[in-house]
């Protein structure tokens, strides 16, 4: 059972395209959307929730057609941006005011309990919230309309570690119970190396992999070395590479195979989200 | 029961729960009967994601040390221990035997094998 379906996505600009996405996110797991800046990850999820009308292909949110039945399907998602989309004069008891009565759901209970546990006063107005209490805001928001699909588009960025970590604990609490889903879309890939099930990865206005994490950190392997090593046809192994005066450092996709060629000439070690990112984004290889 | 994950092992992660719970099982620190936590609540605790703490559960369910009862969870199972460690016996001596060819093919004599393994053992057992 998919959360998203986005099949066929296209949308076209003067400097850069979305091309041919087609990408699953699975109920009751949390998927890393990764990428570097200016991918496409930001344009993906405003097709998601349209805010953009792509040329072509489509989308599915909760077995629901976007933008046919995007009135029911906004009921139950709910959207954490960086972005704070709530107008900044009013206090946080007048947004509220204001946000609740779309939700047919709506729990005031929760919303206030959530304010408590984030600290958060219903006197402070938008404009005088920091970053940090702003996601804590959208978050009690999005928690409180009772969405089964959370949206996250670089939720953690700016935020310092304590409050990125509360953060990661609470989605954990989110999914407990196994039909909440969540897309998480950000830079900061350590945050997602521990809590994901699932990673995405755009590169270039095109989806590289969409894996269950432990695999993908499983196949992937960081392997260093002397650079004599490096021929051209062993150059072609590798995803990536970087090298120096003292040697090489480069990523394969396939360990297994990489295990057998080297041997015990070279290093092996356990790449991060951040250095799959890295060496794919560097390497330029469309498909990893 | 404990369990502690550490990042700098070059164990996977699903690899060294997996260790520890069956660990716990089989040292009779859980007992048979015993409910584990639920999948979901295991990898929140151990901040890690569901689909490992799920491969853990798999995995001890074929091993025949916990019994998963739709809507419940997971529990220790009742299976005779001594059962349990015969199987893991079988699965050393296969080990063994497989050694012992590979040291014949190094050319090793039996008493060169069971001394090098005599040093491995005492190097296991000095932290």
């Amino acid at each position: 059972m998919n959360a998203i379906e986005l099949r066929n996505l296209t949308k076209t600009y003067p400097q850069f395209t979305v091309d041919n996405v087609s990408l699953d996110v699975k109920k009751g797991y949390i998927t890393g959307l990764i990428g570097p800046n200016g991918v496409g990850k930001s344009t993906l999820i405003k097709m998601m929730l349209g805010m953009i009308r792509p040329d072509s292909g489509s989308i599915k949110i909760l077995g629901r057609d976007m933008p046919k039945d995007e009135v029911d399907i906004k009921q139950d998602i709910g959207i954490v941006s960086d972005d704070c989309f709530y107008y900044e004069h009013l206090t946080i008891r007048d947004s509220k005011k204001m946000i609740a009565p779309f939700y047919k759901k709506w729990n005031e209970k929760k919303f206030n309990r959530y304010l408590e546990q984030f600290e958060l006063s219903p006197n402070k107005k938008i404009q005088d919230l920091s970053k940090g209490m702003k996601v804590k805001f959208s978050l009690a928001v999005a928690l409180s309309q009772e969405a089964q699909l959370l949206i996250m588009d670089e939720p953690t960025s700016g935020l310092d570690p304590v409050f990125r970590r509360e953060i990661l604990d609470l989605l954990a609490d989110i999914m407990q119970d196994e039909s909440n889903s969540i897309l998480f879309s950000t830079h900061i890939t350590t945050d997602l190396d521990q809590i994901a099930d699932y990673i995405a990865f755009i590169n270039r206005g095109k989806l590289v992999f969409n894996e269950v994490k432990d695999e993908v950190l499983e196949r992937f392997a960081i392997v260093k070395g002397d650079s004599q090593l490096l021929d051209s046809d062993i150059r072609k192994k590798f995803v990536g590479i970087r090298e120096t005066a003292v040697g090489f450092e480069g990523m394969v996709d396939n360990r297994q195979e990489a295990e057998l060629l080297f041997g015990n000439y070279v290093v092996f070690d356990k790449p991060s989200l951040e250095e799959i990112m890295y060496f794919t984004a560097k390497g330029g290889r469309i498909h990893a | 029961m404990k369990i502690i994950i550490s990042n700098a092992s070059s164990d996977p992660i699903y690899v060294q729960i997996l260790n520890q719970i069956r660990q716990s099982i089989l040292s009779g620190e859980l007992h048979a009967g015993e409910i584990l936590p639920s999948i979901r609540q295991l990898s929140k605790d151990l901040q890690v994601s569901v689909i490992t703490t799920k491969r853990v559960y798999e995995e001890l369910e074929k091993e025949k040390l916990i019994d998963s009862v739709v809507g419940k969870g997971c529990f220790v199972s009742g299976a005779n221990k001594d059962f349990i460690r015969e199987q893991r016996m079988k699965l050393l001596e296969e080990k063994m035997i497989e050694i012992i060819r590979e040291s014949k093919d190094l050319s090793m004599s039996q008493q060169d094998l069971i001394d090098h393994i005599t040093l491995l053992f005492e190097e296991e057992q000095t932290p």
